[in-house]
């Protein structure tokens, strides 16, 4: 059983209909899992169930081995999971020190070691670490964010979408530095929208269609798989 | 150039004194405004009558220690009474905060229900405050009145003006500085305090990061109810307590906010100085200090002044409408509009 | 409204507590009541317009109640003659002046732009301020000189009342333009900010601008409206006199109760055309499309519904409504009291009325101005004697007795308070719920 799975999800927003069905998505221990398919198929309420930001009637969630289906969010930042939200993932009118500082606020221990591997792993951060995280670039806000949320020192780590509205050169870095964290042994649950560059960097990915799994294989399976390939990767 | 020198101490003695004094009170009183509406997103009308509550309980603590023979000697006795005061205003702003607006914080109600309940609360204090003190006019101020009198200052520097310093003047400026700083110390430098911005900020982000939304509305409110309770203090030490100018003072005091830019502390001050200043300003009888600076056959024969006392009021409004038409974030940079 | 019991039984039990107030008191207070009750229900309405069908809050209704009774009294009251020969030539003046500055603000406004563009709106507003002043200030003294015991004032247009209502309601329409035009469109809460600002800003010209108004000395006397009667006049009409005889009751509190009666008379109709016109608006595509906007403003935005431009309109109708009852008021009156409109407490007791009804519906507007306007009256006796009841065991010279007695008076605004708050946790749709 993978470290961290949402299993058999069906479920939407509210009393609203029902957005996913019977929808499966896991991750392991060190490992990067993708979650692409085309717009609305329900990725991003995927993970935002698996982050307990709606409710499923069916299905439940584990996380290393523990039944978690029924914790609000903030209870799962407690038991280790990151979430890095798709939009206003910064604290703007606070600055970068700030915003890492805030990550960690559930902590009672010291921070500054992990604030130091933050700033090794984004090292533009510590230059601009007194300036307002809102007056920063695309590519420089997700890092902060992203940043922000290695701060709780998470088993798994979610991101939704973080390449969204970036440059390409600064998605292959950011991407570069995903594969820094899952190296440390963190779970990274991700959902993109750029299918290809993101299957490339992944251990596992799910193609999602009207909220159910269509496809789920290792990364490289599925961009070898022309049938993916035709359809959702442009060939 | 003596009359120069009359003329600007004249300025000073009506206009820019006062008005800095009467500044730091609305500063004082937007910020607790600017602090609800950072944390609860709405503009709470009860914060008059907030400052007025923690104000009467000051002076009959006031009351109390001077009945007792105590007195801090040339400053008021209502500074060693400032903690009652406080104590009675944190417990009552936490009491509605249980009883009304935690209810639709549940609900996730929209801010203009929160206005009306502010609304509500704000005539339940009203008949409260009357209820237990009345609607007359308390003094309650004592010690030396003067820092600096006039008559000592024409005897220091021979000019025929002379610029009086009041106590109550003095430490209004005094208080209001340390507060201002221990409030800015506590918002960028504590644990507790980042947490307050960070919830003002980004509300989701903020519960995301496991900041207990309770405690942060929680010390809101705390924060608010001293800052009111020792405004309120200030401003009737400085004119006198009647309930009824604190009902009066709202509207200046959200102008202030809103001018500065709404949920921005330093813009709430900002905002006070600006409102207080002009409203001075505009509604100051210059028809003294233009004797002095031109000849005498020039001398004007009316008061001039730009507005009678009366519209007072609508200075602070039309500052507001300019902000708000010409830059509705306000002067230093709100929240959404 | 559907006409069904719990409704009909809500108006039925009203209409018994105004009897049993004729029963057990007076007639002559029980019609006293309702009058007021009946102005509360239009104002109530007009409130309910806005904040029911499109979720605006204004906090300054008294200004535009203000704004309603100065025209009802500069309509009816005679001119004064010398004043107008001592001044009117000078406010004319100064009235063309400000006119043309406006007009000159208007054009820097649209043909110029950037820092240009503040710096001559800046100097215009400055120079057109001192120029209007030099010949205001004269005038106004003059005005004001001219037999200031007896008038000090321009005075009126000599013209019946009930067009005072009329012209009360536009300007109170004129000033709600104003406002929603640049308060609306930003936050709620800024509109409700603005209304407050523009209400104390409206009482303080009416106190202060005695060459309009008269300022704090009142104007006394206003004419009555088509057909109310005077009571001197009843009382020596041979044929009242006689009735009063055969029904056993003294001329003078006949007069009264017919006096009262016709107004009473008077206020329904003009209640009953508000409301019905209320109703139909409610109905029309136009209430239907209010609300929507109102229940989800975004939703409403991205079909392409101008919600700003709507919300002025309704914004402005609202007003207007204020304004007429406002007019209705000072009518009653029969005086014009500028220190007798205090801003926030009386605007607080419309709201408490429209709440308490249900706040969306017509029908529960007029409600909620019933019951509210009946308990804020007789709150006061009711307290007295609670407080009377509560302190019967006390000494006759007991401090606190006396204390108790006399913060009587201040628990009315109280109660109130506590009332919006309970009704608005607990039964937030008030007594008639919106459909």
């Amino acid at each position: 059983m993978a470290f961290l799975i949402g299993e058999n999800m069906t479920g939407g927003y509210g009393k609203g209909a029902d957005i996913l069905h019977d929808c499966t998505i896991g991750v392991e221990k060190g490992e990067i899992a993708v979650v692409v398919g085309p717009n609305g198929a329900g990725k991003s309420t995927a993970m935002k169930a698996v982050f307990g930001m709606l409710n499923i009637h069916t299905g439940r969630v584990m996380m290393d081995g523990e039944d978690i289906t029924l914790l609000s969010p903030q209870a799962r930042v407690q038991k280790g999971m990151g979430f890095v939200p798709q939009t206003s993932n910064v604290f703007t009118t606070m600055s970068v020190e700030e915003n890492l500082e805030m990550g960690a606020f559930i902590r009672d221990d010291e921070i500054q070691g992990t604030m130091e591997q933050v700033f090794e792993l984004f090292p533009i951060l510590k230059e601009k670490r007194k300036q307002p995280a809102g007056e920063l670039s695309g590519g420089q806000r997700q890092q902060v964010a992203v940043g922000r949320a290695l701060m709780t020192q998470p088993k798994v780590l979610m991101l939704d979408e973080p390449t969204a509205g970036v440059s390409p050169i600064v998605m292959d870095e950011l991407f570069d530095r995903i594969i820094e964290i899952a190296k440390t042994g963190i779970a990274i649950l991700m959902v993109e929208q750029n299918a290809k560059q993101a299957l490339n960097i992944a251990d596992k990915g799910y193609v999602l269609v009207q909220g159910k799994n269509r496809y789920t294989d290792t990364g490289a399976a599925l961009m070898a798989d022309p049938e993916v390939r035709k359809a959702f990767l442009g060939g | 150039m003596t009359d120069i020198l009359n003329a600007i101490v004249l300025l000073f003695n009506f206009l820019v004194i006062p008005g800095i004094a009467y500044g730091c009170q609305l500063a004082l009183g937007a910020l607790g405004v600017t602090l609800i509406y950072g944390i609860l997103r709405f503009s709470n009308f009860a914060h008059g009558e907030t400052m007025a509550f923690g104000t009467m309980f000051t002076i009959l603590a006031t009351w109390f220690l001077q009945s007792n023979g105590i007195s801090l000697g040339p400053l008021p006795t209502a500074l060693l009474a400032l903690p009652i005061g406080i104590l009675a205003a944190v417990l009552l702003v936490l009491g509605t905060d249980k009883l009304v607006y935690k209810f639709y914080r549940k609900q996730k109600s929209t801010p203009v229900i929160y206005l009306i309940a502010s609304l509500g609360v704000m005539f339940f204090y009203n008949g409260l405050i009357r209820f237990v003190i009345g609607p007359d006019d308390q003094i309650f101020t004592d010690g030396s009145r003067f820092i600096i009198t006039a008559r000592e200052f024409k005897e220091m520097t021979g000019l025929d003006q002379g610029l009086a310093f009041k106590m109550t003047q003095g430490i209004t400026i005094v208080v209001t500085v340390i507060c201002v700083a221990a409030l800015f110390w506590f918002l960028n430098k504590t644990r507790t305090g980042k947490s307050m911005r960070a919830y003002s900020d980004n509300e989701d982000l903020a519960l995301l990061s496991g900041i207990n939304p309770d405690r942060v509305v929680m010390i809101a409110w705390v924060l608010t109810a001293i800052l009111a309770t020792i405004a309120g203090t200030l401003y009737g030490l400085d004119k006198s307590f009647k309930p009824f100018t604190y009902l009066q003072i709202l509207l200046p005091i959200f102008a202030a906010a809103i001018v500065g830019g709404i949920g921005n502390p330093v813009g709430a001050i900002l905002g006070g100085f600006v409102i207080a200043l002009s409203e001075v300003a505009v509604t100051f009888a210059y028809k003294r200090v233009i004797g002095y600076l031109v000849p005498e056959s020039w001398a004007p024969e009316g008061l001039v002044q730009l507005l009678s006392t009366d519209y007072k009021f609508a200075v602070s409004f039309t500052i507001l409408v300019i902000v708000l038409l010409v830059k509705p974030t306000g002067l230093m940079k709100g929240q959404s509009i | 409204m559907t006409l069904n019991l719990r409704n009909i039984g809500m108006f039925a039990i009203m209409a018994v507590m105004f009897a049993m107030v004729g029963v057990f008191n007076s007639w002559s207070t029980a019609l006293f009541i309702l009058n007021f009750c009946l102005i509360s229900a239009v104002m109530s309405l007009g409130v309910n317009i806005q904040w029911g069908y499109a979720g605006l809050l204004n906090v300054g209704i008294m200004g535009f109640v203000a704004l309603g009774g100065m025209a009802a009294m500069l309509v009816s009251i005679p001119p004064v003659q010398g004043a107008i020969s001592a001044g009117g030539s000078g406010i004319l003046f100064s009235a063309f002046l400000t006119a043309i500055a406006i007009f000159a603000i208007y054009l820097a406004y649209k043909k110029l732009s950037g820092g240009t563009r503040k710096l001559v709106i800046t100097s215009i507003a400055i120079v057109s301020f001192f120029v209007i002043r030099y010949y205001f200030d004269p005038a106004v003294d003059a005005i004001e000189s001219y037999d200031s015991a007896g008038t000090g004032n321009l005075g009126g247009f000599n013209m019946p009342i009930l067009f005072g209502w009329l012209v009360g309601g536009l300007l109170a329409a004129g000033a709600a333009w104003l406002v929603g035009k640049i308060s609306l469109g930003l936050r709620s809460d800024y509109l409700a900010i603005a209304t407050l600002g523009i209400s104390e800003i409206i009482i303080a010209v009416l106190k202060n601008e005695d060459w309009l108004t008269r300022g704090v000395k009142n104007v006394n006397g206003l004419p009555r409206p088509f057909p109310v009667p005077y009571e001197v006049d009843i009382q020596k009409s041979p044929y009242w006199i006689d009735m009063a005889e055969r029904w056993g009751v003294s001329v003078i509190e006949l007069s009264s109760i017919i006096v009262k009666l016709s107004y009473a008379a008077l206020f329904t109709i003009v209640l009953l055309i508000i409301l019905y016109l209320s109703e139909k608006a409610l109905a029309s595509p136009w209430g239907r499309m209010m609300r929507a906007i109102r229940d989800n403003e975004t939703a409403a935005e991205a079909m392409g519904k101008n919600v700003t431009g709507r919300h002025l309109q309704v914004f402005i109708l609202g007003s207007a409504v204020v304004g007429i009852a406002g007019a209705m008021l000072t009518t009653l009156d029969g005086l014009f009291t500028p220190t007798a409109y205090q801003p926030l407490r009386y605007t607080f007791l419309i709201w408490v009325m429209v709440i308490v009804g249900g706040s969306g519906n017509n029908w529960g507007a007029v409600l909620g101005g019933f019951v509210i306007g009946f308990f804020w009256i007789q709150a006061e006796p009711i307290g007295l004697w609670a407080m009377d009841v509560i302190t019967s065991g006390m000494a006759e010279d007991s401090g606190l007795r006396e204390h108790l007695l006399k913060s009587a008076a201040h628990m009315r605004l109280m109660m109130m308070g506590v009332i919006l708050l309970l009704v608005l946790r607990f039964t937030p749709k008030g007594l008639i719920p919106e459909k």
